[in-house]
């Protein structure tokens, strides 16, 4: 197939590469440098999509990041990927794309009927019509509309891709490689500066390479191609093309989405699709260049229209006609130039300019030319559906609100320039105030608030003797700034062609009798009169207008559409546009991938994990781990076809019965070193810690500074200036900052240190009536006996050489020991342990038995201790020293917390000794009562009492030490359970405590 | 992400450390008497500023030192940091 309109030898293709891809399952032909946009046009193809709303044929308008329409659904690699831009897109062999938006195809849409029924669909459409009946929203309405609008579907597959990110530090990051970002990078790395130079295309350049200039004694691509390649070789600059710099976050920190791999048909092993950059620069210059703005008349979103500038890229990049019976409609200078390409290869186009006859360099050139210019003429509508035919043009009056005779003529494209839009995003995100230029009709960035200078068109400054003259000293002056060089480069001569200036002109008057759609965004659908029908229905904040009409909402975040928008706004307001000021502009400037955001942080590489010196032990024994925290730890060792229930219990029993051994290595740990210790721990406990003497550990209870209780441990003496501090595993890390706050901030006088040691020690617990007998097999050596250890008792030993240290402490509440070695002797310690223990039959327990155990015995832990409960709610009040000051003792004098009727920690059992209490059940009177049943409170943990073989909960409840012997139900509605129980004593097993003794 | 001067450390970015809340707030010496309104004070009551803003930080990623940050709220702006005992 040829391809029709591809130019002889015009273009920065490689006609020497032909490369095939399949467009709704059509194949066509390209050459390698062509973007599928280019590619399609040059086979024909304008019909590319559908619009958001009325489902209106959309073709392409611009040739790059600025395009509204042409968005598809790309088959890359046996991928789908939506939301990809036609006009960005590099065609690679096989490369397949689908259009979006439309059923069943793209030249039939049903959906198009939206467009027949425009009249009913006005701006708010949504709004007024969803509304009611209220129930209907999540039912019927919202699946239709989502259904009906959206461009492209995602994917359910996992995304086998790689993303990756990067940080980077320099001293200048220049974002964009025309004129201006070239001179800028190149005068600041000359004087030493380190420079990132970032091109959002494939090629570097920008204007300069579709713009007829000369530069020194070279053509402007020359220059700009030498001025690359000297950049490339120096080491002080880095230099990449496919990277949008995306959004100008605080402190100078900067984003960038480099596209690494998608213009390749797949992804090399090891590459990353894109990559991350977060760059933090001291300076940045912004040389985004500017955007062409769009004239806006009847049915200007036809396919066919396309902006002048983008006309003249797919001419001068891409080899490739837009058309062969252009019309081009413009109310400046520089459509001359897209005009005169034209006719160089042979096209005979018409101007139709919105001034009065003038005269300045180019359009004399076009003149001389022999191109047919009409000036004071307009294109008032373009006709034809799915690719324009033809155009209703009028002579216009000199104030520009009555049209002449319309005449119709013939054109298969209307390249439209309404002159340039500075492209100011980063600019303004970057907190950089802007202020309307009235000599371009639009923002440029004034007064700064970061380390950035904007130069180029981006400040609007059009002409390229000023943009390199000032960027050359932008790039001198804030390399000088950071280099202290003083190595500055003369600016080269230009040649170029001087423009005349721009009408004031954007909109083209509706003919009377007329109603043709003027479409201002062409992404959204959104029209001249949905712009008037807000302000009708009172809208006045731009802000306001835009999410009420969705103006410059879509992805292309209007580019294309703002300024003209806000055009309207003021001459409707009879404002002037600066009154009405713009919307917020806000990262990022074009969408980037969830993917690249995400990075490899993905599934299991989100969050480190940890893991036991002894974690290959429970994988080999069967264990199913659990996550607590970061960590991973044996929530039950599974034998045979056990189910959770079953070994937890039988973990348990065993060691009620004889003996169990839990790791215990991921309990926080935290040493406290120096002279004050005890007066520090003093402070930080609820409970006496001066008079403990070394050797012996003490339980304690540590409170926020509004009396709730933060996290409990116990805390051993291991010399005389030395304490060995455990804590909750899910405390740890908050514990140690929260020591740190009071020594360094609020105590600096105290003489401690502290430092975590989690990582330091491997942890085993030995539990059960037989833990003595195993202990002492395990330190012969040692006194292990109740005389020797007491409760509460820590010794320093040795286990068959290594150095150990044993504290007396349970938390099963059976009699129990911790053994403690350094981390690398972990395994050996648990293997001695396995192996000497065989004897008394122990068994390995995880954590579901854990909290068996300590939930019977009442010991609270993190589901009691929750971020709510004071000392007294928890049963922790006998912890509470009234002799001393601790952290926290004073808002335990709240009324709130000393009131009667708090809710306590008690025990609940079910009547029937059968039926276990889902945790979360509330704690009721009547079970019936109408609703909101008055709830006393919540359960907060539920086991299967092994002691007593029936299930036993945990709860706290309001008055709850008086309702003990008290029938009352827990319910749980989301189970659907209503349960009779009685309340009990939280002490439900041993609640002397003589086993932990014995 | 802002960028942070630990007076220890250097400049590093925001995601080695930890806000800590208002700097300017002290917390009442152990066993002194004091009434509901000042412990309240302590504990709750904070101003939560536009603008200038002096606050703690910990290095959490880093040398774990708490130090203070006078900084803007609206526009994240950071005229000075300074170690615990050291003053505006």
């Amino acid at each position: 197939m040829t391809q029709e309109f591809r130019l002889k030898d015009e273009g920065l293709i490689d006609r020497s590469k032909k490369i095939s891809f399949k467009f709704n399952g059509k194949k066509y032909f390209g050459y390698e440098g062509d973007t599928l946009a280019s590619a399609l046009i040059a086979n024909g193809v304008h019909l590319v999509g559908r619009s958001f709303k009325y489902h209106r044929p959309r073709g392409f308008y611009g040739a790059g990041v600025d395009d509204p329409y042409a968005l598809v659904q790309l088959i890359r690699n046996n991928e789908t990927i939506p939301n990809i831009k036609a006009t960005e897109q590099e065609l690679f062999e096989g490369l397949e794309a689908k259009s979006v938006n439309c059923w069943p195809n793209v030249n039939f849409d049903i959906g198009g009927i939206n467009n027949f029924l425009r009249i009913f669909l006005p701006a708010g459409f949504y709004y007024k019509t969803f509304m009611w009946p209220k129930s209907f929203w999540y039912r019927i309405y919202e699946p239709f509309i989502r259904k009906a609008a959206g461009f492209g579907v995602v994917t359910h597959e996992h995304d086998k891709e790689r993303y990756e990110h990067k940080y980077e530090y320099c001293d200048l990051l220049v974002t964009g490689s025309g004129p201006s970002g070239l001179a800028s990078a190149y005068s600041a790395a000359k004087n030493g500066a380190k420079v990132i130079l970032a091109e959002d295309k494939p090629r570097f350049g920008g204007s300069l390479l579709t713009s007829e200039v000369t530069i020194g004694n070279q053509t402007g691509k020359e220059w700009a191609d030498k001025i690359v390649t000297e950049l490339k070789e120096m080491p002080n600059v880095v230099v990449k093309n496919r990277a949008q710099v995306f959004g100008y976050y605080d402190h100078n920190m900067l984003v960038m989405s480099e596209r690494i791999s998608e213009h390749m048909p797949k992804t090399e092993k090891f590459m990353p699709k894109q990559k991350l950059w977060y760059i933090r620069a001291k300076e940045v210059v912004i040389s985004s260049g500017s955007i062409e703005r769009p004239i806006v008349f009847g049915n200007n979103d036809t396919p066919g229209i396309l902006l002048s500038s983008a006309a003249k890229e797919y001419m001068k990049v891409y080899g490739v006609l837009v058309g062969k019976k252009p019309l081009i409609f413009t109310n400046n200078d520089s459509a001359y130039e897209t005009a005169i390409e034209f006719k160089k290869n042979g096209i005979n186009p018409i101007v139709l300019d919105s001034r009065k006859e003038l005269n300045s360099d180019l359009i004399t050139e076009a003149k001389n030319l022999g191109i047919d210019i009409k000036f004071e003429h307009v294109v008032v509508n373009a006709n034809g559906y799915r690719k324009v035919k033809s155009a209703d043009i009028a002579k216009i009056s000199e104030d520009k609100t009555n049209l002449g005779k319309i005449e119709n003529i013939a054109c298969d494209c209307i390249c439209v320039s309404g002159f340039w839009t500075p492209t100011i995003h980063l600019a303004s995100q970057s907190g950089g105030k802007t202020k309307f230029n009235e000599d371009i009709d639009a923002f440029i960035p004034s007064q700064s608030k970061q380390n950035e200078t904007t130069v180029g068109s981006a400040n609007g400054i059009f002409n390229l003797n000023d943009t390199l003259k000032n960027s050359f000293e932008a790039g001198y002056e804030l390399s000088k700034k950071i280099t202290s060089k003083e190595n500055k480069l003369s600016v080269p001569a230009v040649v170029e062609k001087k423009n005349s200036k721009h009408d004031k002109f954007w909109c083209v008057p509706l003919p009377k009798g007329k109603k043709y759609k003027r479409f201002l965004d062409f992404q959204n659908d959104v029209a001249v009169s949905d712009i008037e029908l807000a302000l009708r229905e009172g809208y006045r904040s731009i802000e306001h207008v835009k999410r009420y009409t969705t103006l410059g909402m879509a992805t292309d975040q209007g580019k294309t559409s703002n300024l003209n928008g806000l055009q309207l706004v003021s001459n409707i307001e009879n404002k002037v546009v600066p009154e009405v000021g713009h919307t917020t502009f806000r990262p990022p400037y074009t969408p980037v991938s969830i993917g690249a955001i995400v990075g490899r942080e993905v599934g299991k590489h989100s969050k480190p994990t940890r893991k036991s010196p002894m974690h290959s032990w429970h994988e080999k024994n069967n264990a199913v781990f659990v996550d607590a925290g970061l960590w991973l730890r044996p929530r039950y060792y599974k034998k045979g076809n056990e189910t959770l229930f079953d070994a937890s219990k039988r973990e348990a029993e065993n060691v009620r019965k004889n003996v169990g051994v839990c790791d215990v290595t991921t309990l926080g740990k935290i040493d406290v070193k120096g002279p004050d210790a005890a007066e520090f721990l003093n402070r930080v406990y609820t409970n006496a810690w001066l008079k403990l003497p070394v050797g012996k550990a003490r339980y304690g209870v540590m409170l926020r500074e509004d009396g709730i209780v933060m996290d409990d441990g116990t805390t051993t003496r291991v010399s005389e200036n030395h304490y060995h501090m455990t804590t909750t595993t899910a405390q740890a890390a908050n514990v140690l900052s929260h020591l740190e706050y009071y020594l360094q901030i609020v105590w600096p006088e105290l003489n401690v240190n502290v430092v975590s040691t989690t990582e330091q020690w491997a942890g085993a617990a030995i539990a059960g009536p037989k833990s003595r007998d195993l202990l002492q097999k395990l330190f012969p050596e040692t006194d292990c006996s109740n005389e020797g250890l007491p409760f509460m008792g820590f010794i320093e030993t040795k286990l068959f050489g290594v150095y150990a240290r044993i504290f007396r402490i349970s938390f099963s509440g059976e009699l129990a020991y911790e053994v403690n070695v350094e981390s690398d002797n972990g395994n050996f310690m648990w293997e001695k342990i396995i192996e000497l223990g065989e004897e008394f039959k122990i068994q390995p327990y995880g954590t579901e038995a854990l909290s068996t155990l300590r939930i019977e015995m009442g010991h609270v832990a993190g589901s009691e201790l929750d971020g709510r409960t004071t000392p007294f709610d928890s049963s922790l009040e006998g912890l509470l020293s009234k002799k001393k000051d601790f952290i926290g003792k004073r808002s335990l004098q709240k009324e709130a917390f000393i009131s009667p009727d708090r809710e306590k920690l008690v025990g609940v059992v079910p009547l029937d000794k059968k039926t276990s209490i889902p945790e979360g059940s509330y704690i009721v009177r009547d079970a019936n009562a109408k609703l909101p049943n008055p709830k006393l409170g919540h359960v907060s943990a539920s086991c299967w009492s092994v002691e007593y073989n029936n299930p036993f909960s945990l709860a706290i409840i309001k008055d709850g030490k008086n309702m003990i012997g008290q029938k009352l139900f827990a319910l749980s509605p989301l189970k659907k359970k209503s349960i009779p129980v009685e309340i009990v004593s939280s002490h439900y097993v041993d609640p002397k405590g003589e086993r932990v003794r014995s | 992400m802002l960028f942070i001067k630990c007076p220890y450390c250097g400049i590093r970015s925001q995601n080695e450390f930890a806000y800590g809340g208002d700097a300017t707030v002290k917390r009442p010496e152990l066993n002194k008497e004091i009434s509901d309104k000042e412990w309240d004070d302590f504990v709750y009551n904070r101003k939560s500023p536009r603008g200038k803003h002096l606050e703690f930080w910990h290095h959490i990623s880093g040398c774990r030192q708490w130090f203070k940050v006078h900084r803007d709220t609206a526009t994240h702006e950071i005229f000075k940091t300074l170690k615990p005992h050291e003053e505006l």
